[in-house]
């Protein structure tokens, strides 16, 4: 469980954030919603300690992250898999070698342990037998999911996904949605999504935190959020004419 | 580099030289890097060393032109020239362009596409990761390859005279041998060592805080390599003046 009390962010005086509190539970998928701008990322950066937030609290299940030094923070980080927006791999290290890398620095287990946890990764994500590809030899959808193989290769307690299905087609997007709802189901992870994808919203929200110019708006689940009246978060969910002529349906 | 650049290239230092987490890897990188740094740029050190002993020779030949002067000076001050000044100063600025490009240019890019703030999630020291292991490479290799550029230079020299006829080999070797200071070889050695950090860290550091995309990368670069060849320049400077 995460939870997230009165953050404040700015950036050369541009108030970024204005005092986002929430609370992610685990074992279920929790959505940051939000247009460009809002402050999504600038909150997830802020909840894994890319940024320092200038006032609130970030607490992984009891523990004050904000406060921590660099010592402190590696544990908890050691608990953390994320799976970037432009997935992050390391260009230079094979598939099987990226999945690799944070088991070769934090655990004592031998190489045919390790070539285990990296296959059985792999098999989770659907890309059996890809070990030796090179990152650029991979499509948008193969980089997202071994983006995800390696964000859940030391078993992470707390797994961050910063828009996991931009510049992914429809069907991959699904694809990838459902991989994450089922990962965190199946290991109880505590899960936060970034994302401005309707479709995720819909498809796996369990809880949704909607932020509009720097500020919490509405919380509530994904079958909720068709339903509520404020102009902000319906102007937003039913932008498009889709999702408009479907308003009725929900 | 400004002032608030300075303190942050120190406390990215500080950073750099924290705890490895696992000394194995680490360990794995450096042989990496000394392997890019070193054998990547022995090629092209041979190159130059051997030519600028060469024009060298047929430079100072050029000057000497009272017969009251013997010329087996020109071996001494080939060989003084190459050890103190040429081949540590040179190779280093040329270094720096090849390798502190190479070096802006690979963390600049690994900043951008969000590489190292995966490394950071993961709990690693990102600069320790990424930057002790160039920074060893650098005062390891940089000083030998100093070395080889000044056996190169000499040798250069020695071929260079012998083919234009402006000194005799006979000449050349004894004016090389003749009153040499081995102390030399260990103020160039300490400019090769300061210049092997210089044009490792501060590229790093430039590559390290790019902010934008590829276009800040290329700038980034740049400016690397020019931060690198001008502090190059004030260390030889303040290193001869405390050395020598």
């Amino acid at each position: 469980m995460i939870e997230i009390k009165d953050i404040y962010k700015s950036f050369s005086g541009n108030e970024v954030l204005k005092g986002i509190s929430g609370l992610f539970q685990e074992g279920v998928t929790n959505l940051i919603i939000g247009g460009s701008g809002s402050g999504k990322t600038t909150l997830l950066k802020c909840m894994v300690g890319l940024h320092q937030p200038d006032s609130g609290s970030v607490l992984y299940d009891g523990r004050d992250f904000t406060p921590m030094s660099y010592e402190e923070r590696i544990d908890v980080r050691k608990e953390i898999g994320m799976l970037f927006q432009g997935s992050a791999l390391f260009d230079s290290m094979t598939v099987e070698e990226n999945i690799m890398f944070p088991l070769n620095m934090f655990t004592t287990q031998t190489r045919s342990e390790k070539l285990d946890r990296v296959n059985f990764c792999l098999e989770r994500v659907n890309l059996e037998g890809k070990n030796k590809l090179f990152p650029s030899e991979l499509s948008g959808g193969m980089k997202k999911r071994v983006g995800i193989a390696r964000a859940i290769a030391m078993n992470p307690k707390y797994l961050f996904c910063d828009e996991p299905n931009s510049g992914l087609d429809p069907k991959t997007s699904i694809v990838i949605d459902e991989l994450i709802k089922e990962l965190t189901e199946e290991y109880k992870t505590t899960t936060i999504v970034v994302t401005h994808d309707m479709n995720s919203v819909m498809g796996i929200g369990d809880y949704i935190l909607f932020l509009h110019e720097g500020k919490k708006f509405w919380e509530g689940s994904n079958k909720e959020i068709a339903h509520t009246d404020i102009q902000e978060l319906n102007d937003f969910v039913f932008a498009s004419r889709f999702m408009k002529a479907a308003k009725d349906k929900f | 580099m400004n002032f608030t650049n300075f303190g942050r290239y120190i406390l990215l230092l500080k950073s750099v030289f924290r705890r490895p987490e696992k000394l194995k890897i680490y360990l794995k990188e450096i042989a990496k890097q000394m392997d890019y740094v070193g054998v990547g740029s022995l090629g092209l050190i041979a190159i130059i060393s051997t030519f600028i002993g060469a024009v060298m020779t047929l430079q100072i030949a050029f000057q000497l032109v009272s017969d009251f002067i013997p010329k087996t000076i020109i071996g001494s001050v080939n060989r003084d020239s190459s050890i103190l000044e040429l081949s540590p100063t040179i190779s280093a600025i040329v270094l720096a362009g090849k390798i502190g490009s190479a070096i802006s240019s690979e963390i600049g890019s690994m900043r951008v596409t969000e590489q190292i703030d995966a490394l950071e999630i993961m709990g690693i020291n990102a600069p320790g990761y990424l930057i002790l292991p160039k920074i060893i490479s650098g005062i390891t290799m940089v000083p030998m390859l100093v070395i080889i550029s000044m056996f190169l230079s000499i040798t250069g020299g020695y071929i260079g005279g012998s083919i234009s006829g402006a000194v005799t080999p006979a000449e050349y070797i004894q004016g090389i041998t003749t009153d040499f200071n081995p102390y030399t070889i260990t103020v160039a050695l300490v400019k090769a060592f300061v210049f092997g950090f210089i044009i490792t860290s501060v590229p790093a550091y430039e590559g390290f805080y790019v902010k934008g995309g590829a276009l800040e990368v290329s700038l980034a670069s740049t400016r690397a390599v020019v931060i690198s060849c001008i502090s190059i320049l004030v260390c030889d400077y303040l290193v001869t003046q405390l050395l020598l």
